[in-house]
């Protein structure tokens, strides 16, 4: 038997196979403050997927007042409420690091259209 | 009440808390465990109780006093089913013949041959060490070993990984018992001490621990309640 898959199914949930490296998403998380709960919001683009099963993670990038800020989140966290897609970005490798270095224009993402692949 | 089992682990790998935060834990397979005696002080001066835990794949044949078979076939008998001796700890209360023996202090009795699975022993919350063998790392030098620092690589130096000075010159004349050297590291006995239970499942035997625990995947864990808090 495999016991690690018998710890990790209950935890298991969306695994978000539309979101791509490159693309721009909102990430719905909860958040818990005192009894309350909200659903705060983080927009950025996905510059990594990394690890498999329940250990899986993205991590989203997004310049906010001129700072990079870079949020890595489980996907299978329950706090991740969900992830929307909003653009799809045209890359050519697995993880955007180099948009670290970049700043302003130089810092975009082409986008994939659907009419681009012929 | 000093709970005990034995087991093997699966494998590492991490849960989300009902915070939603990340806790890295450790599977541990726990087949259940055979009592096979009771060591009392009157008879033996301690208390303890001696388990039996994986059976033999193969059942065992009834053999004949063995006069009559070589050395290579006692040999290979050995290795299916443990030594005469071992066997006949098994056969005493009639339960098949298993791989592991192990004694846990404790003062409670217990019914030979009583099959004892995981969920009757511990529950989510308990506080437990954890035992085995750590993973060899082979003949390892003092940086490695005992976290000693080295020298300089350059600038005409040529101390570079070496144990430091062995001891002092006239007096005491002699290296201290104990000094430490290059040597095996790894493939001893280490314990996890207080280590908490995430979860316990008695259907499929497993037992799942918070953080890590000593030795390659497959290897044996000793888990027993811990000696350093009383937790409830």
């Amino acid at each position: 038997m495999d016991y690690i898959k018998a710890v990790e199914q209950p935890y298991l949930r969306d695994h978000y196979e539309n979101v791509e490296i490159g693309d721009r998403v909102n990430v719905h998380l909860r958040i818990t403050e005192g009894s309350r709960e909200r659903i705060q919001v983080f927009e950025g683009t996905v510059i990594g997927r990394k690890g498999a099963g329940l250990n899986e993670t993205v991590t989203v990038r997004r310049v906010a007042y001129g700072v990079g800020v870079e949020r890595v989140f489980p996907l299978h966290s329950p706090k991740v409420v969900k992830i929307d897609v909003l653009r799809k970005g045209r890359v050519r490798r697995a993880k955007l690091f180099y948009l670290r270095d970049r700043v302003g224009k130089a810092a975009r993402v082409r986008e994939k259209l659907p009419t681009s692949n012929k | 009440m000093a709970k005990f089992m034995l087991g093997r682990k699966a494998g590492m790998t991490q849960v989300f808390d009902e915070n939603g935060s990340v806790i890295p834990v450790t599977v541990i397979a726990c087949d259940p465990v055979t009592v096979l005696q009771n060591k009392t002080v009157e008879t033996d001066g301690y208390c303890a109780v001696r388990v039996g835990y994986e059976e033999y794949k193969d059942t065992e044949k009834e053999t004949k006093k063995d006069t009559a078979k070589t050395k290579k076939e006692r040999k290979k008998e050995r290795r299916k089913f443990g030594s005469r001796p071992h066997r006949g700890q098994f056969k005493k209360i009639g339960v098949k013949t298993m791989r592991v023996i192990r004694e846990f202090r404790t003062d409670e009795e217990y019914e030979p041959g009583q099959v004892i699975s995981v969920n009757e022993m511990f529950e989510a919350g308990d506080a437990v060490d954890v035992s085995g063998t750590s993973k060899g790392k082979g003949y390892s030098g003092a940086i490695r070993r005992h976290g000693m620092r080295r020298g300089p690589r350059t600038h005409g130096s040529k101390y570079h990984r070496k144990a430091g000075p062995m001891s002092s010159a006239a007096t005491p004349a002699r290296v201290f018992k104990g000094k430490k050297l290059p040597g095996q590291l790894g493939y001893k006995r280490v314990t996890v001490q207080n280590l908490s239970v995430v979860q316990v499942d008695g259907e499929r035997n497993f037992l799942v621990v918070k953080g890590a625990v000593p030795g390659p995947k497959g290897g044996l864990l000793e888990i027993r309640s811990t000696v350093k808090t009383k937790k409830k």
